[in-house]
């Protein structure tokens, strides 16, 4: 440490916000009179470009080696002016905030009170800063590949757009194939483009591209390490049959006798033991069902390896496990759909003709069960459908948000009966339209003119129990239309439920996984809701698409794009800077005892068990000061956070 | 018609209790909810945005209309708590004096007043109904006190229910007694039909009562008077423990404590009363009382649990004339005979009543039976 030191005050008015209730100039005068501070003033705006300018200047002209400057929360400026002092030549941590906005001029009505107060939180600052030492900026080196975790659209999106700058991507599929949701869907709104159309050249760009490691039928074990250097352990699941040897000709489905219900059909229609979920499957490997195939539960049948040309059914394949090094994650593992049986009153599952969103996409779909016709349980055509808004969304009772597509794949719905089923009738039960994108409030005029009855009501009952000649054999659909201030029974033939898009079954797992969080409505919490969607508080780790929260295919497809250049540029760099400001233990003094081990909340501690010491991962440490707190002997120094700088910023408030 | 918000009426109807209102998004599922809107048009909804705006029509009969059975409540995707909006209207109307109370509410609630029961008999004749069945004043040392609603002491179709409860707190030897004319209606539909003071003197008067008599253990037979001294009276002081009959009966069934041994075939459908089941989640006892009754077929109708059908008593409408064909007793009664039942079973006084005007006016008194779940226990032993 040098032999003088010389603080640089700023006490900043930030235009009214701060000289509103706090007298600048009384405060800058009081901490002219403070020990070491060699220069104190005011300034209009300390933010702005000559307000940095003002301190470079200052540094060099003044030699100051300590600066404060006093005016908003560090969480908005403090890497602005930390930026600004090392510009000049100082180290970074020599530079302490003091918060005389949010804490002080915007809380406190009385001037007086509020310009004392900005006195003591300066004085605070001041104090502490005289003990502040200079602390290396760290760097690791990263690894250059990236993790993307979930093979739908965003998965799919983020893959190439990091495979196509040059660097290697491991893409972890769940499923037996890429593609997720959008390969279940029709069309997309408010186009009306065929979303398998423009969605399977994507998918066969993932499958062809050198730098795209596809794991299919694989899940993510396991993840440790942090920024640039993460460690992940994939399990892939054993398909009994041989990727290498497969030549995609599906005999062995077709000769297969065994069935189960599809999941990709949302079980409107059944799929074989042995199967690929869609026919443009990437890849187009067969997978076996050993619940379902017969014989892994008897040991007979094994019709598939008797049809089997190339000899790539392997009963005795073995799951394999997997280990990779990544530079960052990329988490698009997508959504779950609402399952409205929950909702009695909606006879979802008691009546046939009752159906979710997803079962209607596979209806509508050419490759679906029904070659894209419309149809009724028993196949005819049905003349009328309603279909009811907000099911599980918007709703205390199951999840308080708005699942944001519904209301435009409602209206997409209709489209489609009006366009499949000539003079059909279309009801849609609403409370709101909510069609905010590009496109959309005109795809509802469309939909207007095309004749769909909009109900404002949210559906009361689904019933099978007609009142009347006209409701036999129906169902109706019971609601208060709001806008008639009147009760309405509409008799229809089909109902679809608008359902809710809800955070996958185990979410919660995923977040432990990653070391991510996940906010109220349990999709994962990113770091900013406004100005950082695709980032999480887990450095080098992103999460995309509904995996964040529900969203359409446009705002999914940017966000994937987004953390693919986020990616991109910490692995183009080499290297990542991370947190100086971490915990270092004394070995002398660490007597073993491993509570700090215990309680670190970002596992950074770790115990060397030549030494008999506690060790911290300075990559890995986020600077909480749990271990320094709990540690019995003392030994745990936080840097930039030690006990002399604070007490000296407590005494600076106090006296 | 042209209207200009009342923002002051507004603001009484929240400080009434009706806060809440400020919440609802308009959506209308409580209107679809609504029983009333079986049998006649009561638009929920269209009430709720009026008082937002401090404008509904305090003359008309949507006031009084709600028999808060919770079914619009537990659907509110927004959390309204609708039956706080229809207690607030009225004891806007009460206190403030818009509008007009129905007669035969005001009728009740000035006996409830004056005697302490709807019925405006004498307050001294409260515990006649258990005259001759030697049963001893609660005092301190008593375990249990049973308190039958002011139905089951002074009515004598759901007399008889008490008398069953009597009869069989004696057969498994329970310490209890019983407390007549010092205590008074325990005010539930009287809060709930906006007479906000009067519930205040009824429940301080009957806490110190059993104060006084050392209660600590209640066992009520019916559901509303259940849920005030379980959920309101602790607010005032009251702090007992507090059971529904059917609670007790079933734990005593579970333990060994009460054995049913005579046959009953019968077939039978269980009615889930509004203060039991959605107000106070209980679904299970009754059923499993009623299955331990050898020979029992339980069968259950359309409606059932939470979507059980109001028999149209609670919020004081137990008291007010309800026009035939506008009764939805009478759609209860239906629905059990659809089921294909003989016996419509209760564990509620308001609901015993009004299955059993039903029963007698759509004529079927041969075709189904009502009985209160303490009868047809008594009937097994």
């Amino acid at each position: 440490m040098e032999d003088e030191v010389r603080i640089g005050v700023y006490i900043c008015h930030c235009g009214t916000n701060i000289t509103g209730t706090v007298n600048v100039e009384e405060v800058a005068e009081f901490v002219k009179g403070l020990p070491a501070v060699v220069m104190a003033k005011t300034y209009i705006y300390m933010c702005s470009d000559p307000g940095q300018n003002m301190i470079k200047e200052d540094i060099k002209q003044l030699e100051l080696n300590r600066v404060v400057v006093a005016s908003c929360s560090p969480g908005l400026h403090e890497h602005t002016f930390r930026q600004a002092v090392q510009d000049a030549g100082l180290n970074p941590y020599m530079f302490q905030m003091a918060n005389i906005r949010e804490h002080c001029s915007w809380v406190t009505e009385d001037p007086k009170l509020a310009t004392d107060k900005a006195k003591a939180l300066v004085s605070a600052a001041v104090r502490r800063v005289y003990h502040q030492q200079p602390l290396d900026v760290r760097e690791v080196p990263m690894t250059p590949s990236v993790l993307v975790v979930g093979g739908g659209i965003a998965g799919i999106q983020a893959s190439l757009e990091v495979a196509n700058a040059g660097y290697k991507v491991y893409l972890v599929e769940r499923d037996p194939s890429i593609g997720g949701h959008m390969a279940q869907f029709d069309k997309t709104f408010p186009t009306l483009d065929c979303a398998s159309c423009i969605f399977t050249p994507l998918l066969s760009a993932v499958g062809q591209n050198p730098n795209i490691e596809l794991m299919t039928y694989s899940e993510v074990e396991e993840v440790s390490g942090y920024i640039g250097n993460f460690k992940a352990k994939i399990k892939q699941k054993a398909r009994y049959v041989d990727e290498d040897k497969c030549n995609g000709c599906l005999v062995c489905v077709e000769k297969c006798p065994w069935k189960a219900s599809s999941e990709f059909d949302e079980g409107i229609a059944e799929r074989k033991a042995i199967y690929t979920p869609f026919a443009q499957a990437v890849p187009n490997v067969p997978v076996i069902d050993t619940e379902t195939c017969v014989y892994f539960s008897k040991g007979t049948c094994r019709a598939c390896e008797r049809f089997c040309d190339p000899k790539a059914i392997a009963f005795d394949q073995q799951d394999k496990e997997v280990e990779v090094d990544v530079g960052a994650i990329i988490i698009a593992t997508g959504y779950d759909a609402f399952d409205p049986s929950a909702i009695t009153q909606y006879g979802f599952g008691r009546y046939d003709n009752v159906i979710t969103a997803l079962q209607f996409e596979r209806l509508c779909n050419a490759s679906g069960p029904t070659s894209g016709k419309i149809t009724l349980k028993d196949g005819s055509e049905p003349k009328s459908v309603a279909i009811l808004h907000c099911v599980g969304s918007r709703d205390k009772n199951y999840h308080e948000y708005c699942s944001r597509v519904c209301c435009m794949y409602s209206l997409k719905y209709s489209h489609l009966i009006k366009e499949k089923i000539e003079n059909a009738e279309v009801y849609q039960f609403y409370i709101d339209m909510r069609c905010f994108g590009k496109g959309y409030e005109e795809f509802y005029e469309r939909l207007s003119n095309e004749g769909v009855k909009f109900i404002r009501g949210k559906a009361g009952e689904v019933t099978d129990l007609a009142i009347n000649e006209e409701e036999q054999g129906k169902l109706v659909v019971v609601a208060e239309d709001s806008l008639m201030s009147a009760m309405v029974r509409v008799p229809v033939d089909m109902v679809i439920l608008s359902t809710a898009l809800e955070p996958r079954a185990d979410a919660e797992v995923v977040a432990r996984m990653f070391n991510i969080s996940r906010s109220a409505d349990g999709f994962f919490l990113e770091r900013h809701p406004k100005l950082d969607p695709v980032a999480t508080a887990t450095g080098g780790t992103f999460v995309v698409g509904c995996a964040q929260g529900p969203k359409d295919i446009p705002d999914t497809v940017a966000q994937a794009s987004a953390a693919a250049a986020r990616a991109l540029a910490m692995i183009s760099q080499g290297k990542v800077e991370i947190e100086a400001a971490t915990a270092v233990i004394d070995e002398e003094l660490c007597s073993g005892c491993k509570i700090c081990n215990l309680l670190c909340p970002y596992s950074a501690i770790s115990f060397d068990e030549e030494k008999e010491v506690s060790v911290v991962n300075e990559a890995l440490c986020k600077a909480c000061g749990v271990c320094v707190a709990a540690c019995p002997s003392g030994a745990i120094t936080g840097k930039h956070f030690t006990t002399e700088q604070i007490m000296a910023e407590i005494e600076g408030v106090l006296v | 018609m042209v209207v200009t918000p009342s923002l002051e009426a507004a603001d009484i109807i929240k400080e009434e209790g009706g806060e809440i209102l400020k919440l609802c998004y308009q959506c209308g599922i409580c209107t679809s909810t609504c029983p009333w809107n079986l049998v006649r048009s009561f638009l929920v909804r269209q009430v709720i945005h009026q008082s937002q705006l401090g404008v509904p029509d305090f003359e008309a009969d949507e006031p009084w209309l709600c028999v808060t059975c919770k079914a619009c409540v537990d659907r509110c995707p927004r959390g309204v708590e609708i039956i706080d909006v229809w207690r607030a209207l009225r004891r806007v109307i009460v206190e403030v004096g818009v509008g007009r109370v129905p007669d035969s509410l005001r009728l009740a609630v000035k006996n409830i007043s004056g005697v302490g029961n709807p019925q405006g008999e004498e307050r001294e004749q409260r515990g006649d109904w258990a005259r001759d069945l030697g049963v001893k004043a609660h005092t301190k040392g008593t375990d249990l006190l049973y308190f039958p609603c002011c139905y089951n002491a002074y009515d004598p179709s759901p007399q008889r229910a008490a008398r069953a409860m009597v009869n069989i707190l004696k057969k498994v030897d329970a310490n209890f007694g019983i407390l007549g004319a010092e205590t008074s209606c325990c005010g539930e539909s009287v809060r709930k039909a906006g007479s906000e003071s009067l519930f205040q003197s009824l429940s301080q008067s009957n806490i110190s009562v059993f104060n006084e008599a050392g209660v600590t253990k209640i066992i009520t037979a019916s559901p509303h008077c259940y849920h005030t001294f379980k959920t309101e009276y602790p607010n005032l002081g009251g702090n007992f423990q507090v059971m529904h009959y059917v609670q007790y009966l079933a734990e005593l069934i579970k333990d060994g404590k009460l054995k049913l041994t005579k046959e009953l075939k019968k077939k039978i459908t269980y009615h889930d009363s509004c203060y039991l089941g959605r107000h106070n989640d209980i679904y299970d006892e009754p059923r499993e009382i009623l299955q331990s009754i050898p020979g029992v077929e339980l069968v259950e109708m359309r409606n059932y649990r939470e979507n059980s059908l109001c028999c149209g008593g609670g919020g004081g409408r137990i008291w007010e004339e309800t026009r035939k064909g506008e009764r939805f007793s009478d759609l209860r009664v239906e629905q059990a005979l659809e089921a294909g039942a003989n016996v419509l079973a209760a564990a509620c006084p308001y609901c015993m009543v009004n299955f059993e005007d039903s029963v007698l006016t759509i004529g079927d008194s041969d075709s189904i039976e009502v009985k209160d779940i303490a009868e047809l226990v008594q009937e097994a032993i």
